[in-house]
């Protein structure tokens, strides 16, 4: 089951530390303050790159279910859903820290005229009906291509959702925040960059470490049972 | 036989069904109308038209969950679906044919509630109306194949509106949109895209859905 050729755990776990750092300590002392917003613009940094790595977990796990559907990969179906999972963690951070962001910086904690944070919540409900179905059918085929099929409907959904989002500015709220004061270069460009290197990083280590335990896991009960 | 005999034998096979047995269509008038009733004494008075209009879509979609709950009760009961997947039909056939029954008693059901909508409230504009039927087609394809999911597991009832409301936010959002503002072109035009993106999706998918 295990693939070959891949990156070990330790040096993975090792360089997504290493990168955290050193985003942590460029967010919070390298990059410049914003003219507008202040400290507390820095959410941001980590608030874009958990939403970008968020859809890419999404986008792997959608691309792991149709590899499933189409090439019947046996090692798939576990992937699809160890990403999805992946991605619905970070998206629940997507939520968090757009709220805290909202609340310092409109005074909300909570705007439906943020539609990254709509969105979000959009997909949140989405992906958590996902694990009550997944959980809801008997390991084994059946739940193999179910889950895969409902994957495969979150990519469609989301670009999707998307529009209607922003359709729905036009009758619900009008009024459109701007969220750049500053023009964006230099040291918020490069912090921005390793910032999201980092969170891909860790999502993919995370991926990995939560994989290799559910493999163990199915390897241990098939041992058991012979 | 040919894909559209297909679909056309299992169409008429749940349209005589709810004809003989009447289960589906009297209980989604009667919920309707009651749900028009909650809405008048949830809004308060003086409450704008547009707030009525919103409240449309609710009764709408659960109106439709409806009538997707019981979609596939039938073909579990009987264990008709085992057979169907046996025959030598298309399994996307069977999608079809049951998103174009439920799309018959749904509409069949608004026929009735929206007139009773624009006597209890206030009367529907066209471009209401024709948001109404492009969100219907969007509702029935993807509550079908989200209830032939939702039949396949455990929690079946449970399920099925867990899995299908988060799919329809964008239909609700494209609906009210075109029965709300006085330009409703690409309102329209983002229900037509959804049923057109979710509907080949559902058709391609659904062999998946149904495989025993």
């Amino acid at each position: 089951m295990a693939r070959k050729h891949r990156i070990p755990l330790p040096a993975l776990a090792v360089a997504s530390l290493v990168l955290v750092t050193l985003a942590l300590v460029l967010v919070f002392f390298v990059a410049p303050n914003d003219a507008d917003q202040g400290f507390s613009q820095r959410i941001f940094y980590f608030h874009v790159s958990i939403a970008f790595t968020s859809y890419l977990c999404f986008g792997a796990g959608a691309w792991k279910a149709l590899r499933h559907l189409w090439k019947r990969d046996p090692a798939a179906d576990l992937e699809s859903y160890v990403a999805v999972h992946q991605g619905v963690i970070f998206g629940s951070l997507v939520l968090l820290t757009g709220s805290i962001w909202a609340k310092i910086s409109w005074g909300h904690w909570w705007l439906w005229s943020e539609n990254q944070l709509v969105l979000f919540l959009v997909l949140f409900l989405f992906y958590a009906a996902y694990f009550m179905l997944r959980f809801s059918v008997d390991p084994g085929p059946q739940r193999a291509n179910l889950s895969a099929v409902y994957a495969l409907f979150g990519v469609v959904l989301v670009p999707v959702s998307f529009m209607a989002i922003r359709l729905a500015q036009h009758f619900i709220h009008p009024v459109v925040f701007t969220r750049h004061g500053a023009a964006f270069g230099g040291w918020i460009l490069a912090t921005y960059l390793v910032a999201q290197f980092a969170v891909i990083l860790l999502a993919y280590t995370l991926y990995r470490v939560e994989l290799a335990g559910k493999l163990l896991d199915l390897r241990i009960r098939a041992l058991r049972l012979a | 036989m040919s894909y559209l005999s297909d679909v056309r034998a299992l169409a008429r096979k749940d349209l005589l069904l709810e004809l003989r047995a009447r289960d589906t269509l009297p209980a989604m008038l009667l919920f309707v109308v009651a749900v028009f009733v909650v809405f008048h004494f949830s809004l308060p008075e003086g409450s704008s038209d547009v707030a009525a209009s919103g409240l449309l879509w609710v009764a709408i979609v659960f109106t439709a969950l409806l009538a997707l709950g019981r979609a596939f009760v039938p073909e579990r009961e009987q264990r008709v679906l085992d057979a169907l997947v046996l025959s030598p039909a298309d399994r996307s056939a069977i999608w079809l044919a049951k998103s174009i029954a439920t799309f018959a008693f749904l509409a069949a059901a608004e026929v009735v509630a929206l007139p009773l909508f624009a006597l209890f409230f206030h009367g529907l504009s066209g471009q209401a109306i024709a948001g109404v039927a492009l969100a219907d087609v969007g509702i029935c394809a993807v509550g079908t194949f989200v209830g032939a999911t939702a039949v396949a597991t455990r929690a079946r009832e449970l399920l099925l509106p867990l899995l299908f409301l988060p799919l329809a936010i964008p239909l609700i959002i494209g609906g009210v949109g075109a029965s709300v503002v006085a330009d409703p072109g690409r309102y329209l035009g983002f229900l037509a895209l959804y049923d057109l993106l979710f509907g080949l999706l559902c058709w391609a998918a659904f062999e998946y859905v149904v495989v025993e």
